[in-house]
């Protein structure tokens, strides 16, 4: 019984009333526990709402009805049984994870009180994280001095706006601004403020910076320093002088081909060894070297795709202009081939930013870390859960957000060619 | 001339300094390893390890050499990464399909689960289905069994053991399979170029695969029983299941995480290559003639294919290398029985560091060299 046009009201009557049942019925059993098929065995009370929502599905599925509504959804989500079935799925498995995500996260969740015996319902305990939450964003840092890292980070956000304020006439001035001066502001704000050690500030050790805030320093000084490494290296990669080439090659391909993990174990038990012994180095300094001289390679390789996609056009139009090596690569090269490789060097960023919990090897506590930490705690055993879900949203969202950023670069950034 | 100097000296500069850093850091290693008193050698690799390990694949103790714990080490990194590859294959496949689906809903929950997963570091992933998901579940003696003889417990899943006799005549006649089905494959293609003829490959080649094991059952003498795990009592409060075959927990929570993480970029890769093929190609290709099935398989796949093994291989290697979190979780892979237990109780740094970067060196030049001779072969040859 194929539907057609000529019942076409009856049949859009009866699809749609099957299809509604099919949902009220999962609805029900989801949200109040109401079973309205409990009179046939368990198994066909079961699958009960798929049959009768296939149906429902079959009966209106009328190509071309002249309705545009229902033509919008036949195309759409109910091309085929196979389609239907699917969709159908889908459907029943959004209404039947509702309540329970949102009795564990709202409802059954608790956020009153200090201590442990505060949670009483089956849902999640948002107080461990508002107990803990100076932990998690500030690690050991002494609490009456946060403020000091509160103030970087503002300074630095701000400073990072700077880009938007000045006229034309000194446009020409803000790469420079971004590359050079940028950084050692960025590195004397920290050094003296976070660290402090002189102008009457307190010291505080690198091994009690921790949490959310270590996480974006130790991201934000290796995004500064991988991308001129890296964009060195895809130009010595390319370069004409043997040497050059193929030690760019040995140390890009040496970097990509170990884990992590191992040039941070590295960093920590076998660098020290290849070191003067009254030479001292900071955990955290030797950190950040290795993730950049590692992001670096992957950077370098990145970069070197947009070289390599430019017309050979272009190098011949700057030669021919009579620029040099360098002249032509800042003017003419770089330029065009940066904008093309903002997609991949935004990725090895946000693999970057992700990578940063792994410092956890060499004993320094960024979010994860802490939390790591903090579930270890006697007085709170028994909240991984909530840990983790909290740091896993925490970075989801910086993530997403510097992907979407980065999608916007590259459109603002297409030049039709 | 002037330009020949201008080509010399910026190398030998280069040289210079790379040199200079190089004999900076052996000088200071020599001097520190003096001073320390350890000698440089991988002498130590045949001595007796004496500590032992959790999870092994091949026989393990203490009385074994450090050379063997580094064996097991790199096994179990390379059958995390076994699982992960086939896992995140089929997973990403689908979902990649899955992203360029014409039905709203499929496209937006493949999309969603693309941005969900991506975006979570993979250690916190590891993290969340060890320490969260995964010690949620019931003690031994409280588990109930999945279709009578899985049992997934707080101490991992255990699943009947396959007792095989004969084991080698099976694998044999598997082998005899595969051969005669390439041959038949080749016998097939001449016939088709020469003559025009087409034979069911298809089912010939299924039907052989199934008949030639099923055969070395009814004749060979091989023979396969199940050893299905039963739990046993040790004292009030301890349980534990004897027979058939454990697999902890450890190594689910990798595998799972490592699987959905990487099936993600898998996901964008499948997306991208059959994006990457113009319509034009399926039009044409349907214009002389052939079925949906046939333009699939000549025109569609071999193209796609083209630009999606690259990435896809490339992400292999990173599941691979981050394999290597296993050391958060306290799985016994390369990084935590060789570059942590071994490191702690030899101190010799240099070496074992050393050791287990060329292992993973070695590894992915191996499948870069792989990689580079496939898209020499597959490459379009340009008129």
């Amino acid at each position: 019984m194929n539907p057609d046009k000529n019942n076409l009201n009856n049949y859009i009557y009866v699809g749609t009333s099957l299809f509604a049942l099919a949902i009220l019925d999962v609805f029900l059993s989801s949200f109040f526990q109401i079973n309205i098929t409990s009179f046939l065995p368990s198994f066909l009370s079961f699958i009960f709402p798929l049959i009768v929502g296939l149906l429902g599905l079959h009966l209106i599925r009328i190509e071309f009805s002249g309705i545009k509504k229902l033509d919008l959804i036949n195309k759409n989500i109910n091309t085929n049984t196979f389609n239907a079935l699917l969709t159908l799925v889908i459907i029943f498995i959004i209404i039947k994870s509702i309540p329970p995500i949102m009795s564990w996260f709202i409802v059954d969740a608790n956020i009153s009180g200090d201590t442990k015996e505060a949670c009483t319902g089956s849902g999640a305990c948002w107080t461990y994280i508002k107990i803990w939450m100076r932990r998690f964003v500030y690690g050991m840092y002494p609490n009456e001095l946060q403020w000091r890292i509160n103030i970087s980070f503002i300074l630095l956000v701000a400073l990072a706006f700077v880009g938007y304020i000045p006229s034309e006439k000194f446009k020409k001035f803000l790469t420079l601004y971004y590359v050079v001066i940028y950084p050692i502001i960025a590195f004397i704000l920290i050094y003296y403020l976070i660290s402090g050690g002189a102008f009457g500030l307190e010291w505080v050790e690198t091994g009690a910076w921790g949490g959310l805030s270590l996480t974006f320093i130790v991201s934000f000084f290796c995004l500064i320093f991988c991308f001129p490494v890296g964009m060195f290296l895809a130009l010595g990669r390319r370069s004409q002088l043997p040497t050059l080439k193929y030690i760019s090659i040995g140390f890009i391909e040496f970097w990509r081909g170990v884990p992590l993990i191992t040039v941070l174990f590295m960093s920590s038990v076998m660098f020290p060894m290849f070191l003067p012994e009254d030479f001292f180095m900071d955990k955290l300094v030797r950190v950040i070297i290795a993730i950049s001289l590692f992001e670096a390679a992957y950077v370098a390789e990145v970069i070197r795709g947009g070289l390599q996609a430019l017309p050979k056009g272009q190098y011949d139009a700057a030669k021919s202009l009579g620029m040099g090596y360098w002249k032509m690569h800042i003017f003419v090269i770089l330029p065009q081939a940066l904008k093309l490789v903002i997609p991949g060097i935004a990725n090895t960023f946000l693999a970057l930013v992700k990578d940063t919990p792994l410092i956890f090897v060499v004993g320094l506590l960024e979010i994860v870390g802490m939390l790591n930490l903090a579930k270890t705690n006697p007085k709170w055993l028994g909240f991984a859960m909530e840990g983790y879900v909290f740091a896993a949203i925490i970075f989801w969202i910086i993530c997403y957000a510097m992907s979407k950023y980065s999608y916007n670069l590259e459109l603002k950034y297409k030049t039709e060619r | 001339m002037n330009a020949k100097v201008r080509k010399i000296i910026p190398q030998i500069l280069t040289l210079a300094v790379v040199a200079l850093i190089f004999g900076f850091f052996t000088i200071n290693a020599q001097t520190n390893m003096e001073n320390r008193g350890i000698e440089f050698g991988y002498g130590f690799l045949s001595q007796e390890s004496s500590f032992d390990v959790q999870f092994s694949l091949i026989e393990y103790d203490g009385s074994h050499s450090y050379a063997r714990a580094y064996l097991v080490g790199l096994l179990n990194t390379l059958l995390v990464a076994f699982i992960g590859i086939i896992i995140s294959t089929i997973l990403g496949v689908v979902i990649g399909i899955a992203r360029l689906s014409p039905n709203y809903l499929i496209e937006r929950s493949a999309t969603f689960y693309v941005e969900f997963f991506r975006n979570i570091p993979l250690l916190l992933q590891i993290f969340f289905w060890y320490f969260a998901a995964l010690r949620a579940l019931p003690l031994p003696q409280d588990a109930d069994a999945i279709m009578g003889v899985f049992f997934l417990t707080i101490k991992g899943l255990f699943v009947p053991r396959f007792v095989w006799e004969n084991l080698d005549i099976f694998l044999y006649s598997i082998l005899a399979a595969i051969i005669s089905m390439i041959v038949i494959k080749n016998y097939a293609r001449k016939l088709q170029e020469n003559e025009g003829k087409q034979i069911p490959l298809l089912y010939i080649s299924l039907g052989l695969f199934i008949i030639l094991p099923l055969l070395t059952f009814l004749v060979g003498g091989v023979s396969l029983s199940f050893e299905i795990p039963v739990i046993k009592q040790l004292s009030t409060t301890s349980f534990v299941y004897e027979g058939g075959l454990g697999i902890p927990p450890e190594l689910i929570a990798l595998t799972l995480a490592l699987a959905l993480y990487t099936a993600t970029f898998i996901a964008e890769c499948v997306r991208a290559g059959i994006q990457g093929i113009s319509k034009g190609q399926k039009e044409a290709a349907a214009s002389i003639g052939l079925t949906p099935n046939q333009v699939l398989k000549l025109v569609i796949m071999p193209q796609a294919l083209r630009i999606i093994i690259p990435p896809t291989t490339n992400q292999y290697l990173n599941l691979t290398k981050n394999s290597s979190l296993a050391a958060a979780i306290a799985y016994p892979d390369l990084v935590l029985v060789f570059a942590g237990t071994a490191l702690m109780q030899t101190g010799r740094a240099i070496e074992i560091v050393s050791i287990t970067m060329f292992t993973y060196l070695s590894i992915s030049l191996s499948i870069s060299v792989l990689m580079n001779w496939y898209n020499k072969r597959i490459a379009i040859t340009e008129k």
